[in-house]
């Protein structure tokens, strides 16, 4: 999913750093007030787990491989601002000490990666969330579920990208297609290891997730009306 | 529930594991956006990598033959970066301006 340098004109790239970086600005504003001492270590945390799942790429189909993006899993862990930062450091990483990721296409890849796959995740989680009955389970489950759709959800990002300044001139429709299709697949991966991971937390350390801690204050405001 | 040092005690060396000695094992097949890439046919729009030659690139430590060891001390290298930095950073966003606010 680390889009390199070349596949998308620079102008493009350039549209979409100045957006990333606009999601990242948001996202510090968001995150200074969601984050306390109590939660900040735990999103210093998601990020290094997020770096280091993201070197383990799974086989989906034919010679082809996936990996967690993380999106959905920070989001529920430690809230969808805090989420992007955590996104945004580790593509950094990526694409200034490990050469994963192009470095002029750093914003279409926080884009993509940090703020729809954040955002679609988070979404999806919410709308879940609301219709699931109120425990742990379902929170892993909506996790789950909000990772398998922000994986296509990302690749939509890419093509939406494509569409705007490809270097090259194939069909946008075939792309759009062929990365729906493959990344489909890959969000079954995401889905799974994201509900592991969430469920993993749930059961050490409650108190400590967004996702869970968040809906359970909701319920205490309805009760008390 | 664990403690604040038993949890991310266990959440650092199970990331330390996961890339220092898991990676290897990990599929070294195109990722699905290269995938698309090469079967639609624009892969060779691609550049080399600014830092392609640099001495984590590809997840690998240059210098070190050994692959397994190559790409657990990159991995190694990452999770400790990302740990500094993702670390330091979320506890400075964290900090309140006053001291007695809570």
């Amino acid at each position: 999913m680390h889009i390199p340098d070349g596949f998308i004109d620079v102008q493009t790239s350039a549209i979409f750093a100045g957006l990333a970086a606009a999601g990242v600005a948001t996202a510090l504003k968001g995150a200074r007030t969601q984050l306390d001492e109590k939660t900040a270590p735990l999103a210093g945390l998601t990020a290094v787990f997020i770096f280091a799942v993201q070197m383990l790429n799974f086989p989906v189909a034919a010679g082809t491989s996936g990996h967690l993006l993380g999106g959905a899993l920070a989001a529920v862990l430690v809230g969808p601002w805090a989420a992007t930062l955590a996104l945004a450091v580790v593509l950094i990483m990526q694409g200034f000490l490990f050469a994963d990721g192009g470095l002029t296409a750093i914003g279409l890849n926080v884009f993509n990666m940090g703020v729809i796959g954040v955002w679609a995740g988070y979404g999806i989680f919410l709308v879940l969330r609301k219709i699931l009955p109120k425990n742990k389970s379902s929170i892993s489950l909506a996790a789950a579920i909000g990772g398998l759709l922000s994986v296509p959800a990302a690749a939509v990002g890419f093509t939406i990208q494509y569409a705007m300044g490809a270097t090259a001139t194939f069909s946008v429709s075939t792309v759009l297609g062929a990365m729906v299709g493959t990344h489909v697949l890959i969000g079954i991966g995401e889905a799974f290891i994201t509900g592991l991971t969430v469920s993993a937390v749930l059961a050490s350390r409650s108190d400590l997730v967004y996702g869970w801690k968040n809906n359970v204050q909701k319920l205490e405001i309805r009760s008390a009306n | 529930m664990l403690t604040n040092r038993k949890f991310y005690l266990s959440g650092l060396v199970v990331s330390l594991f996961l890339a220092g000695v898991i990676s290897f094992y990990a599929s070294s097949s195109p990722d699905g956006l290269e995938k698309v890439a090469e079967d639609i046919g624009f892969i060779q729009t691609a550049k080399e990598h600014t830092n392609s030659k640099g001495t984590l690139a590809d997840y690998g430590v240059k210098g070190i033959e050994n692959e397994r060891t190559s790409v657990g001390v990159a991995g190694v290298i990452g999770v400790v970066g990302t740990a500094i930095v993702a670390g330091f950073g979320f506890r400075l966003l964290a900090r309140k301006p006053k001291k007695d606010r809570n």
